[in-house]
């Protein structure tokens, strides 16, 4: 059957202790994003995940995963690498928040400037991101996203499948919800 | 119109223009997988997200040697201002004289708009449809179904 739809998208890759993970493994809900550091979308995206976390509490958990869009956004790529030599020094997510707070300022220097601040060892931060050891790590991030249907960003899936409905703070709380009361 | 070409048919030839002074023929790229993604128009809003998704993932279409090809009815002048604005490293064809020729074989013409479905097609090796997709004119299909498809491919060589 050529012409029927591809299987409804699904995530490919699941969550396990490769990922950067907020909230509980048994969590009845697990949201993971695939995102870009540089791209407006996620930008608007982020405040409204940290509102649905609040309101989740512990029946959430939230995965971030990178999805670089490297032709569109020049500097998307080595902030992903950023956050991922951040995650290697235990401040994953600190550098991920800074990353979408300062969007408009994502040049290197900006990154190292940020490390710094996190207490990071910057000059530890900037070797990684000239050797370009975490660009491995952020392709598997994007190849998965690929594969499990992701054909923007930000795309959410909802305890593995894609969520294509609105990401507005209440359309995303309800398909929350309602994955809670299933699960 | 009976829907689009489906797997298992000959993908019919074409020579189209890629550039104002520049042509290719889908016979010139046998022996490589050969995406061909149908699109309505150069600069509406979600073609560009189309195409600048493929852009992305052109090295995963590459790992697969696969030829990646856009077409709409656009003229080679439009779609090179198209692929100039969009940066797009891939080739855009142009099924514009005579209008749709090529997207009427493939049966993805909207005769009634005049333009073409948002369809996909992955051509084996030897030149034989081996998937084929139509999406919704303002969705966005994505590419894991042309990874699916050239995984596929790989899996089990086209029967002689």
């Amino acid at each position: 059957m050529s012409r029927r739809a591809a299987a409804a998208a699904t995530l490919t890759l699941p969550v396990s202790d490769r990922d950067h993970v907020q909230g509980p493994a048994d969590a009845l809900v697990t949201l993971v994003e695939y995102g870009d550091y540089e791209c407006p979308h996620c930008g608007r995206a982020y405040p409204i995940v940290r509102a649905v976390q609040r309101r989740m509490g512990p029946r959430l958990r939230f995965v971030f995963r990178n999805f670089p869009l490297r032709e569109s956004h020049p500097h998307a790529q080595h902030a992903a690498e950023a956050a991922e030599a951040a995650g290697a020094q235990g401040k994953f997510w600190e550098m991920h928040d800074r990353l979408f707070e300062r969007q408009f300022a994502l040049e290197d220097t900006d990154l190292v400037e940020y490390a710094r601040e996190l207490g990071l060892d910057a000059a530890r931060l900037r070797r990684e991101l000239a050797e370009r050891r975490y660009e491995p790590r952020v392709r598997e991030d994007f190849r998965s996203g690929v594969t499990s249907g992701v054909n923007g960003t930000p795309t959410f899936f909802i305890n593995g499948a894609r969520h294509d409905a609105a990401w507005d703070a209440e359309p995303l709380l309800a398909a929350l919800q309602q994955s809670a009361r299933r699960a | 119109m009976s829907g689009p070409l489906r797997a298992g048919t000959p993908a019919p030839d074409f020579m189209l223009h890629t550039a104002p002074d520049k042509t290719v023929s889908l016979r010139d790229l046998r022996g490589h997988p050969v995406i061909l993604a149908f699109y309505p128009a150069d600069w509406s809003p979600v073609c560009g997200d189309q195409m600048a998704l493929y852009n992305e993932v052109l090295p995963e279409f590459q790992r697969h040697d696969a030829e990646l090809m856009g077409i709409s009815v656009d003229g080679a002048w439009c779609h090179l201002a198209f692929a100039r604005d969009r940066r797009l490293r891939f080739p855009l064809l142009a099924d514009f004289e005579p209008k749709g020729a090529v997207a009427r074989r493939y049966g993805v013409y909207r005769a009634r708009d005049g333009f073409t479905e948002r369809a996909l097609f992955v051509i084996d090796r030897d030149g034989i449809i081996r998937w084929s997709y139509v999406s919704p004119t303002d969705v966005n299909p994505g590419a894991d179904g042309i990874l699916r498809a050239l995984e596929g491919l790989a899996a089990a060589p086209s029967p002689a």
